[in-house]
């Protein structure tokens, strides 16, 4: 894979840390994140997942370690300065507003104005029209609220506005949990087009069937920590299922159950 | 589960929009029929309602409710309560009066404090509701009747009673009675210049909610906050913009009262929070936020003025416009809450 900054991460995090008072949420994770590559961040629940987005989002500042946005280190105090260095946030509730339509939507924070500072409705409706249809998502009516459509069309909705607005970095939160089957194609079919763009993609489940089929490199995370870093072909979707599933522990648990039951 | 395809080709299952559905974005059609049936009944009903004079009563009796429900359909938009609002109508006419009267200030001057005094006060309301985060119900009742206190209070010890008057003898009076109180005439009959203030509250409100940034975050901020703020809406500004907005609303009122009647008593304007509200929700506002519109408040506020005076015009008994009201309002609430289940419609 040719990478268009000549190697460099986009994003990278070398062990990184993070504490809410007494409790450790993060210590010690590196990984980076690449132009046109997808890094899926794999893990139970409590894992660390979400502290570790929430650091690279700005929504909470690291404690330890080292964030880097092209190769220099940075620490913001807002999610607006991580979307203003390129780095944006889909998470798992979407950020969209049910009752608002969809255009108002796709434009909310950033919406565009005619010269006498109103608000550019018809070149918002048709951005958002072309915006979609690029994406591959084909909807009716833009003026619908985002609340009449199903929830593979609106996490469709969101990565499309945050790939309209410039992002270099994707980070996407569990986009595909609350999903059916199909949809979760369609989803993952958005973020392999998302990543083909020249985007980097930060892609968080816990689901290593959804990750494995766009992932370029795999991080495990475990109560806080890393479990393993795996670059695609260093890994089959066994493996990551297995250590995924608790390997080596699962085995145990098999091994004590057999001497339970002898 | 059922689940709809996403792209294309597009479902074959998903009808086109019917245009039931298109109505659902227009909060005040509730509001506009309703305000039809009132005028039809009333104009049936009773000779003066259609008469010049029954018109300009009707409107100016609307017209400053309808100026502070506008302020608080925002309000309610954006997901907040203002209930020290209809005492705060009071507050800005006594800080005016007290300074014009007792202490000399020039009417102008003496406006433009209260101004000042009411906008503080929305942002300190403002600034309570977003730091702690409690809901503006509470945070706002405390402030009614921490005004109600100081309105009463403040009054007896500069004047000894509970009214302050005379301020037709202040200076300045005349320009500023014009401005805020005086009358205009069309078709031979006079009518008040609050309805112009009225219809231009309206105006702006409508044009700032529907046509700028703005009213994009109020909508946004009403709606899901947390939601507005992870794509950078500034949500604590623009709530506490909202509260002084409500603020200023009340001012204006305030003063149109003030220079109109040149008295004002010290408890006045209690209880009118709840007719803003009403007004509102008749209006096409949610009480959870989100959703609802100008227009359709300023029409919430005609229904009131019009059945309010149309019941005096038939000769009723005026216990009646309470149980027109709680009608009205019960009615308000069973279609907005049908309008909003439509809206909010989750297909999966």
């Amino acid at each position: 894979m040719n990478r268009p900054d000549g190697g460099r991460a986009l994003l990278e995090v070398r062990g990184i840390g993070k504490t809410y008072g007494s409790v450790i949420a993060l210590r010690d994770v590196t990984t980076a994140v690449h132009a046109g590559e997808v890094t899926c961040v794999l893990g139970d629940n409590g894992a660390g997942k979400s502290t570790l987005i929430k650091i690279l989002a700005g929504v909470h500042r690291h404690d330890s370690g080292e964030l880097l946005v092209d190769g220099s280190p940075v620490s913001f105090s807002s999610p607006r300065e991580a979307l203003d260095r390129g780095i944006a946030t889909v998470y798992q509730d979407l950020a969209v507003v049910p009752l608002m339509s969809v255009w108002r939507n796709f434009f909310l924070g950033s919406e565009p104005t005619t010269r006498l500072g109103f608000l550019d409705r018809r070149r918002a409706r048709d951005v958002t029209r072309t915006a979609l249809a690029e994406m591959g998502i084909d909807l009716r009516d833009v003026e619908q609220p985002v609340g009449t459509l199903s929830g593979g069309e609106r996490q469709c909705v969101a990565i499309a506005r945050a790939v309209h607005f410039g992002a270099r970095v994707l980070i996407l939160d569990e986009p595909t949990a609350a999903l059916g089957v199909k949809q979760a194609g369609v989803v993952l079919k958005h973020v392999a087009r998302a990543r083909d763009r020249g985007l980097g993609v930060v892609l968080i489940t816990h689901n290593p069937h959804h990750a494995y089929p766009v992932g370029d490199r795999f991080l495990l995370l475990k109560r806080g920590r890393a479990l393993g870093a795996h670059e695609k072909s260093e890994i089959g979707l066994e493996e990551l299922t297995r250590q995924m599933a608790g390997g080596a522990e699962l085995e145990a648990l098999a091994h004590e159950l057999r001497g339970v039951d002898r | 589960m059922t689940s709809t395809a996403v792209s294309d080709p597009p479902d074959e299952r998903v009808g086109p929009p019917r245009p039931l559905d298109r109505l659902v974005l227009r909060p005040e059609i509730g509001a506009l029929l309703g305000a039809l049936l009132v005028f039809a009944f009333f104009s049936v009903a009773t000779e003066r309602f259609l008469s010049t004079g029954g018109v300009a009563t009707w409107l100016d009796d609307a017209s400053t409710l309808g100026i502070m429900a506008v302020a608080v359909a925002l309000l309610m938009i954006g997901g907040e309560f203002d209930l020290s609002a209809g005492v705060m109508t009071a507050s800005t006419a006594l800080v005016t009066a007290i300074l014009a009267t007792r202490l000399g200030w020039n009417v102008w001057l003496a406006l433009l404090a209260s101004l000042a005094f009411a906008l503080a006060v929305g942002a300190l309301n403002g600034w309570l509701v977003t730091r702690t985060g409690l809901p503006s119900f509470i945070v706002t009742l405390g402030t009614f009747l921490a005004l109600q206190g100081l309105n009463l209070g403040i009054t007896r010890l500069v004047t000894g009673t509970v009214q302050v008057s005379g301020m037709r003898s202040a200076d300045g009076y005349s320009s500023a009675g014009f401005l805020f109180a005086s009358t205009f005439t069309l078709g031979g009959t006079a009518f008040y210049v609050s309805i112009l203030w009225w219809v231009l509250c309206t105006a702006v409100a409508a044009v700032v909610l529907l046509r700028t940034r703005f009213g994009n975050w109020i909508f946004a901020v009403g709606g899901s906050p947390l939601s507005s703020r992870a794509v950078g809406v500034p949500v604590t500004r623009t709530k506490v913009l909202l509260f002084m907005t409500t603020a200023g609303a009340a001012w204006l009122v305030g003063s149109i009262n003030i220079l109109r009647f040149t008295s004002v008593q010290a408890n006045q304007g209690i209880g009118l929070e709840f007719q803003f509200i009403i007004a509102a929700v008749i209006g096409g506002c949610l009480l959870t936020g989100g959703f609802g519109s100008a227009v359709g408040a300023a029409i919430g506020a005609l229904i009131f003025g019009m059945a309010r005076q149309g019941i005096v015009y038939a000769n009723w008994n005026s216990d009646w416009f309470q149980l027109f009201l709680g009608v009205m309002l019960l009615a308000a609430v069973l279609v907005n809450n049908a309008l909003r289940r439509r809206a909010e419609r989750v297909r999966r």
